[in-house]
């Protein structure tokens, strides 16, 4: 890995706050809007055999926890090229 | 080759592997004993802390839990699993840059002070006892019903298996036996998971086999489990009558909690980098979702299970012959009492009760509509060991599953006495009592600190007979770090101002609100009508996660800001390899490239 890009503490922080922030938006609306506040609603929908709301707060929500995460890295490795930092 | 069989042979056979491990992989080194030598590969990590994480309340208790709470049990799927991507993007790396061996050791050198530090240590220990007394049970429950051996003589024989491990190995010796661990407890779930939902869906893959059919029907599921409950007074399966708000606050104290858990968190601490740190959160996760999404599949499975053979079965005596009263029952077009029923009965964890005299057992919820009393009340944790018998699955399957069981408690406990130990020997002892002492002394003390543990934690496992479910006594120790370490570790990352003044504050209240509210409404009598805002105690630490920040905030602007130095060491863990190149970090902590 060249780290030909210049350093750039400031640009890297606010790069990752904002991602984190992105993110957390997300973990939120799948599992406490999907799996509890707006359950009852999703519930008129199905998947499979399973109401959409039932469903995300016992099973859709994890997968979407872990999608999360592995962007998160993703995006981070990126990051830490384009601010030239060292990882 | 009986069940009996079987169950000694996988015990002992995954014990001694364990023990193998343990020699094989021996600490040399504070390093070693306390973070695993910062070498551990991402993925050996996240397996490991998959384990570390998956107790018993994961491996026992919550597949029974959602069985019969249904939607309710949902608290336990997304609070469980969500706290991990928290600890990704907002602890994990940051604490792994910031390059020492505990969370007091952040605590103390982030907040510059010896109180903080202590502070800090007694919360670890308050967080980690009250956890390793529900898995302390769970080896109990497990050994007292398959090895026929007393209650307290299992908890005897867990604890001296993870004091050989522990103790020799320290967090390298963990590290290696947890991810066998992990192996056998996966395995242990995943495969009668596999053969019910085959059964139950005629699909083998129990995630899919949950949103299915019923094998030969086009009625899904889920929809024959609400009508099957409702039909007998209870809350449809995929409702609950827990308010909203209270489900909210339980979902998020476990989020929170597991981001705050110090045993979790010393699990980052044993990779190379900032990087590898969140690439092993993600691991983790994703070795713990293997479990997570196939348990509502075996609640769904276990509750359609103990309906269909134990509702209106005929009981059977103890001074009867059960082989020659089952034959004759069956003759008489009825459904006797399963085997499985009577095995569990022994140990006392199921009850019938013939309240109107019929000789059968009745299996109804608070609202029946044929008004009939409920006469059988099942303990929630035996569901999971009792699944493969329930499903009458070959009698090695019943074997592999307690060794599962085990390796989910065992793993747990062996990660909380690191927490416990290096607590001792390295906060209390070195970095505040006695700064002086050599490693070797530290390492003597290290030891001695986890074989206290081990005691004590067997101790209090012997009390902890008498206390609730299994998942339900370790969710107070999510509420307790919810509310006392995770505001203080947050805001030491993503708030330079944040002072040693309001981190003590803040630690503080959320200590001393949280415990009292569990303790006055769950032990001294305390009812649902006195709830705060309706939130139960399991909630609480939601509640009061905020009010400990919100102190900590306050209190940090009315006193001095940080010194220079310390505002530096916040900037230096934001931005990976700043801190080590600046030689700040603790000896040998520079990630290795």
């Amino acid at each position: 890995m060249a780290t030909t890009n210049k350093l750039d503490a400031d640009g890297y922080w606010k790069a990752t706050l904002r991602l984190t922030i992105s993110l957390l938006i997300v973990w939120f609306l799948a599992s406490y809007g999907a799996g509890i506040l707006f359950r009852e609603t999703l519930d008129s929908f199905s998947i499979g055999g399973a109401p959409l709301g039932f469903w995300f707060a016992q099973n859709g929500a994890i997968y979407i926890f872990l999608a999360l995460i592995v962007i998160y890295c993703r995006k981070m490795t990126e990051y830490e090229k384009i601010f030239g930092i060292k990882g | 080759m009986n069940e009996l069989f079987w169950t000694y042979f996988f015990v002992i056979g995954t014990f001694a592997t364990y023990i193998a491990i343990a020699i094989w992989s021996r600490a040399g080194s504070t390093k070693d004993f306390y973070v695993a030598g910062h070498d551990i590969h991402p993925a050996l990590n996240g397996m490991a802390t998959a384990a570390d994480w998956m107790s018993a309340a994961s491996f026992l208790s919550m597949a029974g839990l959602i069985a019969f709470l249904g939607y309710g049990g949902s608290v336990y799927l997304m609070g469980w699993t969500g706290g991990y991507v928290l600890l990704a993007l907002l602890l994990a790396p940051y604490l792994r840059e910031f390059g020492k061996f505990t969370v007091p050791d952040f605590v103390g050198d982030r907040y510059y002070s010896k109180t903080a530090r202590v502070i800090a240590v007694v919360c670890a220990l308050f967080v980690s006892f009250t956890y390793i007394a529900g898995q302390m049970k769970g080896v109990g429950v497990a050994f007292s019903s398959f090895l026929g051996v007393p209650f307290n003589v299992g908890i005897f024989v867990g604890s001296a298996i993870v004091f050989v491990y522990a103790v020799l190995g320290g967090m390298k010796g963990i590290t290696y036996t947890q991810v066998a661990q992990y192996v056998v407890l996966i395995f242990a779930y995943t495969v009668p998971a596999i053969f019910i939902s085959l059964t139950i869906t005629g699909n083998p893959i129990p995630q899919f086999g949950f949103i299915g059919n019923v094998a030969g029907t086009d009625i899904s599921l889920l929809e024959k489990l609400n009508t099957v409950v409702t039909d007998l007074g209870f809350t449809e399966y995929t409702s609950t009558t827990k308010d909203m708000i209270d489900v909210f606050c339980i979902t998020a104290a476990l989020m929170f909690g597991t981001a705050g858990l110090p045993h979790v968190i010393i699990r980052f601490f044993t990779v190379s980098s900032a990087q590898s740190a969140r690439k092993s959160a993600g691991w983790a996760l994703m070795f713990i979702a293997i479990l997570y999404t196939v348990a509502p599949a075996v609640g769904a499975f276990a509750r359609m299970n103990f309906i269909d053979t134990v509702n209106e079965a005929t009981y059977i005596q103890d001074n009867e012959n059960y082989e020659e009263r089952a034959a004759s029952i069956t003759e008489d077009g009825e459904k006797p009492v399963p085997v499985w029923y009577k095995t569990w009965e022994k140990t006392g964890y199921i009850k019938f009760n013939d309240l109107n005299g019929d000789g059968k057992i009745q299996y109804r919820g608070p609202s029946a509509p044929d008004g009939v009393a409920n006469e059988v009340e099942p303990n929630r944790d035996i569901f999971v060991l009792a699944n493969p018998q329930i499903a009458q699955l070959p009698a090695w399957v019943v074997g592999l599953v307690v060794a599962g069981g085990l390796a989910a408690a065992l793993s747990t406990a062996a990660g909380l006495l690191m927490v416990i130990s290096s607590a001792v020997s390295h906060d209390l002892l070195k970095r505040t009592f006695t700064p002086n002492m050599t490693e070797k002394q530290e390492m003597i003390a290290a030891r001695l600190a986890a074989a206290a543990a081990v005691i004590s934690s067997a101790l209090l496992g012997a009390f902890a007979s008498s206390l609730p479910f299994v998942a339900q006594v370790v969710a107070f120790a999510f509420g307790l770090a919810a509310a006392s370490l995770f505001p203080v570790i947050f805001l030491g990352i993503f708030w330079k101002r944040m002072n040693r003044e309001g981190a003590i504050a803040s630690m503080l209240i959320g200590l001393s609100t949280t415990f009292s509210y569990i303790v006055y409404f769950k032990f001294m009598g305390g009812t649902a009508d006195g709830w705060w805002f309706g939130v139960s105690p399991e909630g609480i630490g939601f509640v009061f996660m905020w009010l400990s920040a919100g102190v900590g905030i306050i209190v940090a602007l009315l006193t001095q800001e940080p010194p220079k130095e310390i505002q530096e060491l916040v900037e230096d863990i934001r931005i990976p390899g700043t801190r080590s190149s600046h030689g700040k970090a603790e000896g040998g902590m520079a990630p290795s490239e």
